[in-house]
């Protein structure tokens, strides 16, 4: 990733783009997004995250729920997310809702 | 499973070598594999599960044109039900209407659609098939309205390396999301037709500086990846990640390969799908043992700070340009042999290119006609 990640719109709605799927997988030792010649282990905070981008939730509502959830800072929680998101946006594989 | 056995990702499934087009750097191997004997979707099935359970996530269905297979749907949804991550990888010919929602409805997950060049005519000349270009269009329409995520896969070489941003231009303009601009690699078909697809000199720097280019201009409409003009290169590619480390190719038959073009290594014994279990070929097929880890390598690999990068490069490769698997691919700038790459870039033949197929009376007049003034 590089640099300060861009600021998301709080009334975002960031959804997993067509053809990207999160996979539970014991061989892998736990979650995978899968994506067109892409496999990413998803760490437990990455499936947190990504569990929450349904395309119905905004962006401030998945950060509230996740500040509230691990009593975090939000201010840490959004910068987390957004850099999550950004790197994901880039290649095309997080799209947002309308 | 054996302690320290790398877990693979991906399955690349030929489901036929039968295809109506006739490229002349197919990936199939030169002897073509027979429809009477092709694996049956119940055998595909339990491969499916078998591939899951060993780690496997994605699943390539490939062929030849995997659309000549008359139950592709039900394949499709056996890949879904191993929750088995599915690409298509198909010419777009051969797919009737409606057919591309139906996979999707069973559970494709993309779609990989290759084309021969930015120009119509152009690109079916490479294809050998007149009218391709026209119906991959409508592949690509059927796949963006029903929001089937779609790649773009372009093979480069001397005959349209010029047009690389055309190609392009043309992915973002059906809609990809994904394109591959991906140089040939001279193996089975394309070794034959080396010489007629050989990029210049003069070609090669261009297109590279014209690739940078179009990534920066792009950047927002779409994701370009790129396999690299090999020949050119100062270090090889590292074989499908290393060999027998991420990937299992299954031939239309059966057989077991850590690499497409891997049954052009003489020696190497297979394991059938047929008669073994997949866990069991990963682990203990003589075959995937061969080249795995680092343990077979020579001079200069086996001192090399990059043998855990590139792996040595490619066996096919080394095996074909240095006669012994075992060597370092001689498009390594340290290989000893690499002086004999430099001397294969200058051979350049414009004489018809020889495709799986093809009548000789066709292809003459294909080469010229692709390789104009040349």
């Amino acid at each position: 990733m590089i640099g300060t990640p861009l600021p998301i719109r709080d009334d975002a709605k960031p959804r997993l783009a067509n053809g990207v799927r999160l996979v539970n997988s014991p061989a892998h030792d736990g979650w995978v997004l899968l994506a067109p010649e892409r496999v990413f282990k998803a760490d437990t905070v990455a499936h947190e995250i990504l569990s929450l981008c349904s395309g119905e939730r905004t962006f401030a509502a998945i950060v509230d729920d996740l500040a509230a959830r691990f009593s975090a800072p939000r201010d840490r929680i959004a910068a987390d997310v957004a850099a999550l998101l950004n790197g994901l946006l880039a290649q095309r594989l997080v799209e947002f809702s309308a | 499973m054996t302690a320290g056995l790398p877990v693979p990702m991906g399955l690349l499934a030929e489901l036929t070598h039968r295809c109506p087009l006739g490229c002349p750097y197919c990936s199939n191997p030169v002897e073509l594999e027979r429809k009477s004997d092709e694996l049956d979707l119940a055998t595909w099935s339990r491969v499916f599960r078998e591939a899951a359970a060993l780690g496997i996530l994605q699943l390539h269905l490939s062929g030849g044109e995997p659309a000549a297979r008359r139950d592709l749907t039900e394949i499709v949804a056996a890949a879904r039900s191993a929750n088995l991550y599915s690409n298509l990888i198909t010419s777009g010919v051969g797919l009737p209407a409606g057919k591309l929602a139906a996979l999707a409805d069973a559970g494709l997950d993309h779609v990989q659609l290759s084309i021969q060049d930015a120009e119509a005519q152009s690109a079916d000349r490479i294809a050998g098939f007149a009218g391709a270009a026209a119906r991959k269009r409508e592949l690509a329409r059927e796949a963006v309205a029903i929001g089937l995520p779609l790649t773009v896969n372009a093979v480069i070489h001397r005959a349209n390396i010029e047009r690389i941003g055309a190609l392009v231009e043309l992915a973002i303009a059906w809609g990809a999301r994904r394109v591959e601009i991906a140089h040939v690699q001279y193996h089975g078909w394309a070794e034959r037709n080396r010489a007629q697809l050989m990029p210049t000199e003069e070609q090669v720097a261009p297109a590279l500086q014209e690739l940078a280019r179009l990534r920066e201009t792009y950047r927002e409409e779409i994701v370009i990846d790129a396999v690299v003009p090999d020949y050119f290169a100062r270090y090889p590619k590292p074989c499908v990640g290393g060999w027998g480390r991420r990937s299992i190719n299954i031939s239309p038959s059966g057989l077991a390969l850590p690499c497409h073009a891997a049954q052009t290594i003489p020696g190497l014994e297979f394991w059938s799908v047929r008669t073994h279990a997949l866990a069991e070929i990963w682990a203990h097929s003589p075959a995937f043992e061969a080249f795995r880890g680092t343990s077979w390598m020579e001079e200069p690999c086996v001192q090399c700070p990059r043998r855990e990068t590139d792996f040595g490069g490619c066996r096919c490769q080394a095996f074909a340009l240095a006669g012994r698997a075992e060597a370092a691919d001689p498009v390594c700038h340290l290989s000893p042999l690499h002086a004999r790459v430099a001397e294969l870039r200058e051979e350049q033949a414009e004489t018809a290119y020889e495709a799986r197929g093809h009548r000789a009376a066709r292809s003459t007049s294909l080469a010229r006609a692709a390789n104009p003034l040349r």
